[in-house]
């Protein structure tokens, strides 16, 4: 017989009352803010009668195009977190001196510098990055949708969860409070016996396996579904980028997924990999979380320099210079990219001989990425270069990322290594490569490719704003980083004594407010954009002057983006079509195969979540019935053989037809 | 419009050049399923790649406890061998009977496989019933966490591989060997020769190495 409290803890595992932090002012002040906000948005869904279109066009919606727009929705929302976690460090960091402690007490300051990292790398890089690939790939290839449309909105709602689960961390109960790739002993069970290290590893798991999935869809789309005529030499670099960063997205994240399950064993279990006792080995786990991790930076930063090309070769009215040897820098870079791990931890003490070997081959993934630099300054090279707010950040991206390059092969000399490691000057090493590449070149690509998915430009006064917001503070908060770093000021400290060292904190404080004005101008400029969205209107489907298949269509694309599946003849499909006259074709259509919305992607990534959470807080109960509820609902699902569905020729008319009197009335 | 474009037809032809810039007609891509899911097992591949690691590493500190050679029985590990491996023999079978598209003889041999598993499976949590029993569980040291883990792992997929295999026997005897059943069939085919696969590797290096003095 079981009497009460027993029940109880069978039922709610560890979760108690205790866990709602209701005694700390800041958490609760959040909790408020986001509880409000949530409300807002749910009466606003609730008066405009949003939910039915809200579950079929968005939610249920297995469309790349909408799955694409969702994730770059999930990323900038979970910016607005990872920006707020920046502040709140940099503005602990500007006052907490000698006698005064600062306003955020360790433990709290410790979750917010692991929240701040795992949300900006995981949250909003990986969805902003899936999500333009998402979006963009199918259109340059001249694809109807991806290779498996299900299994896409599954990976989006998996990642969409994943985030969820970290959100939830912040007002039931702890995050983890050990940096942002959970070491062990630290992350082990003897040092971190509370849910803060469970919540990272079951949201990087479940969204790990969205993140996985979707590497698999995009490399199957890019492979099987280009348009006959594209080879593999004429397809638009973005989609070559994407091509490399979804094959290393495959080869990394089961490292990692395996990896967090190891630490999951040892906590869960009391297995011994990374103990400090009875064999276990804690630099195993360092060296395999960075066999994905290092490939993490280059899933993020090739999409960017995909990107960028675009941009470049857009904005300079020229052909990309030196196409070939972008494709192989990218081949390059991917590969290296698997074989530089260690140098991450030289201080592991593996010895002169295999130091070196990585710290080389770090050294040569310079060598193809200068030659992209080289290849984008030789584009514009006489080119009729057109200053829109795309090429002012991929300028920005070309200054910023060259010094972010030039300090990274500095911390790849072992010795200097020995030095630096673990100081601010790593910090501003990668930020300076993370915000002046990866940052940058979303921006260029959201606001290059915005015309295409909405139908409007964005503002372009807001978008300069943004930029040189973004690029001013960008220096102001990570130079003085530098400084520091090289004076030997070692990062995650939440309290200083030695005052002369305040000023640079303070100038780094003020550079991250002028990043948060960046931030807040594009907030600006979204609703600017859109009460002028008459004048901003993009009615050709080619606002830029643009040279790849996706500006060959309407914007937004219909539903099945194609009504013809395009023939390719050229590198730049699209130049190449309006340089020989291309005339759209007005009649003739067909009915076309699309696949059907479904739900089963959601409800799949629901009950995952159910099921972590249950995990987390050990409620065995719980955690079992969402798992076999979860397998049951797997099952029920390959059950749907009707998966398809056709377009009747009627309604391609219809768009079509439509299409071509907009073009008409806007010659 | 000029009346030089507007003498050809729309959209099929170029100004200078007869050339085409759509695919007039209905364009089918190949259906990617296989490619997609070949993508996945070498994903899948990784995570084993990275348990071999671990047991690579920690596979000898044993922490004064049991070793392989006091612990691991090669008969037992010799018939857990066989049964897999005749496993993917049978699935072999079950898969040219499907290409004569034969239901009966296909299920037939689906049914075999699955019984040849399910009693790896079963021998296989013997094993680790017997190995808990004595002691050596995966809580007791480096050696037995790895162990158990990239055996367990194996083990698991296998299980989950009998669950589809059910799943799919169901779906052929409904609906036939129907070309989306017969993807779906090539698709486990896959997956059974893969943990087949592993499996030769568990066998030779932890068990057969295992034992080396």
């Amino acid at each position: 017989m079981l009497d009460q409290p027993d029940l109880t803890k069978l039922v709610f595992g560890r979760l108690t009352w205790e866990a709602i932090p209701i005694h700390e002012p800041i958490l609760l002040t959040t909790f408020i803010v986001v509880a409000l906000g949530g409300l807002g948005v749910l009466a606003a869904l609730t008066y405009f009668r949003g939910w039915g279109p809200l579950w079929r066009d968005w939610v249920t919606s297995i469309d790349h195009k909408k799955i694409g727009v969702m994730y770059i929705v999930l990323g900038l929302v979970m910016l607005l977190r990872g920006l707020g976690d920046a502040i709140m460090m940099r503005a602990q960091q500007a006052i907490s001196f000698g006698d005064t402690m600062g306003y955020l007490p360790p433990h709290h300051y410790d979750q917010i510098f692991t929240a701040h990292g795992v949300i900006m790398i995981f949250f909003v890089a990986m969805p902003l990055v899936t999500g333009l690939m998402n979006f963009v790939v199918p259109l340059q290839i001249g694809a109807r949708d991806v290779a498996f449309p299900f299994l896409n909105n599954f990976s989006f709602w998996m990642t969409a969860c994943g985030a969820g689960l970290v959100m939830i961390s912040l007002f039931v109960g702890d995050f983890a409070r050990t940096g942002w790739l959970a070491y062990p002993p630290l992350s082990g069970l003897a040092y971190s016996p509370d849910v803060g290290v469970d919540y990272y590893i079951w949201s990087l798991q479940v969204a790990g396996v969205g993140t996985m999935l979707s590497g698999v869809n995009l490399i199957a789309t890019i492979v099987k579904m280009r348009a006959p005529g594209m080879g593999l030499m004429k397809m638009p670099i973005f989609t070559w980028t994407a091509l490399c960063t979804n094959a290393l997205i495959v080869v990394a994240f089961p490292v990692l997924t395996a990896t967090l399950a190891l630490l999951s064993l040892d906590r869960y279990v009391g297995t011994h990999f990374f103990t400090n006792d009875l064999g276990g080995n804690a630099m195993m786990y360092v060296n395999l979380i960075w066999i994905w991790g290092h490939p993490e930076v280059y899933i993020l930063i090739l999409p960017a320099f995909g990107v960028f090309s675009e941009v470049v070769a857009t904005f300079c009215g020229k052909r990309l210079f030196g196409y070939a040897s972008m494709v192989y820098a990218s081949v390059v870079i991917t590969i290296l990219s698997y074989l530089v791990w260690l140098h991450h931890f030289f201080t592991m003490g593996s010895g002169a001989s295999v130091n070196s070997f990585f710290g080389i081959t770090t050294m040569i993934i310079s060598i193809p990425t200068g030659a992209k630099i080289f290849n984008w300054l030789f584009t514009m090279y006489r080119g009729r270069i057109r200053f829109e707010v795309p090429m002012l950040w991929t300028l920005g991206f070309m200054v910023t990322f060259v010094i972010g390059g030039m300090t990274g092969v500095l911390l790849a000399v072992p010795p200097a290594d020995f030095v630096l490691h673990n100081s601010l000057f790593l910090v501003a090493h990668f930020h300076n490569v993370i915000i002046g590449g990866v940052v940058f070149g979303l921006m260029a690509g959201i606001t290059y490719w915005f015309p295409k998915a909405v139908g409007y430009r964005l503002d372009p006064f807001w978008g300069k704003c943004s930029f040189w917001f973004w690029l001013i503070g960008f220096y102001f908060a990570f130079m003085p980083l530098y400084v520091l770093g090289l004076m030997g000021i070692t990062r995650r400290l939440s309290h200083f004594d030695d005052p002369s060292l305040q000023i640079w904190f303070q100038v780094a404080a003020f550079g991250a407010f002028l990043i948060l004005l960046g931030v807040g101008s594009f907030l600006v400029q979204l609703v600017v954009s859109y009460r002028r969205r008459e004048s901003l209107r993009d009615t050709t489907g080619d606002p830029w002057d643009g040279r790849t298949l996706e500006w060959s269509t309407a914007s937004p694309p219909p539903l099945y983006n194609f009504a013809f599946t395009p023939q390719v003849h050229d590198n730049d499909a699209w130049h190449d079509m309006k340089q020989r006259g291309y005339v759209r074709p007005l009649d003739g259509f067909l009915p076309i195969h699309m696949p059907k919305n479904t739900a089963a992607g959601f409800v799949l990534a629901v009950l995952s979540t159910v099921c972590a959470f249950a995990l987390i807080w050990q409620m065995w109960p719980l955690a079992a019935a969402a798992f076999a509820t979860l397998m049951v609902a797997t099952i029920v699902h390959t059950f749907n053989y009707e998966r398809d569905y056709q377009i009747p020729v009627d309604e391609v008319n219809h768009t079509e037809g439509a299409r071509t009197r907009l073009l008409a009335d806007h010659v | 419009m000029s009346d030089h474009a507007a003498a050809l037809a729309p959209g099929a032809t170029g100004a200078d050049e007869n050339l085409s810039f759509h695919v007039s007609g209905e364009h089918h891509p190949e259906n990617g399923t296989l490619l997609g899911f070949w993508l996945y097992l070498m994903s899948d591949c990784l995570v084993f790649a990275c348990l071999f690691a671990c047991y690579g590493v920690l596979g000898r500190s044993y922490a004064a406890g049991p070793s392989g050679a006091d612990l691991f029985d090669l008969p037992t590990v010799a018939v857990n061998t066989s049964l897999l491996l005749l496993s993917s023999i049978t699935y072999g079978f079950a898969v040219l009977e499907m290409q004569d598209n034969r239901r009966g003889a296909t299920l037939a041999w689906l049914a075999v496989t699955g019984l040849l598993g399910a009693g790896f499976v079963g021998v296989e949590l013997h094993e680790f019933g017997h190995l808990i029993h004595e002691g050596a569980g995966p809580q007791r040291s480096a050696f037995l966490s790895s162990f158990f883990t990239l055996v367990g792992t194996h083990g698991l997929h296998v299980s989950f591989g009998i669950v589809w295999l059910v799943t799919l026997m169901i779906q052929v005897a409904r609906h036939g060997l129907i070309a989306a059943n017969q993807r779906r069939l090539m698709c486990l085919s896959m997956f059974w020769h893969f943990l087949d696969v592993v499996w030769i590797g568990v066998f030779t290096f932890v068990y057969l190495m295992g034992v080396l003095p």
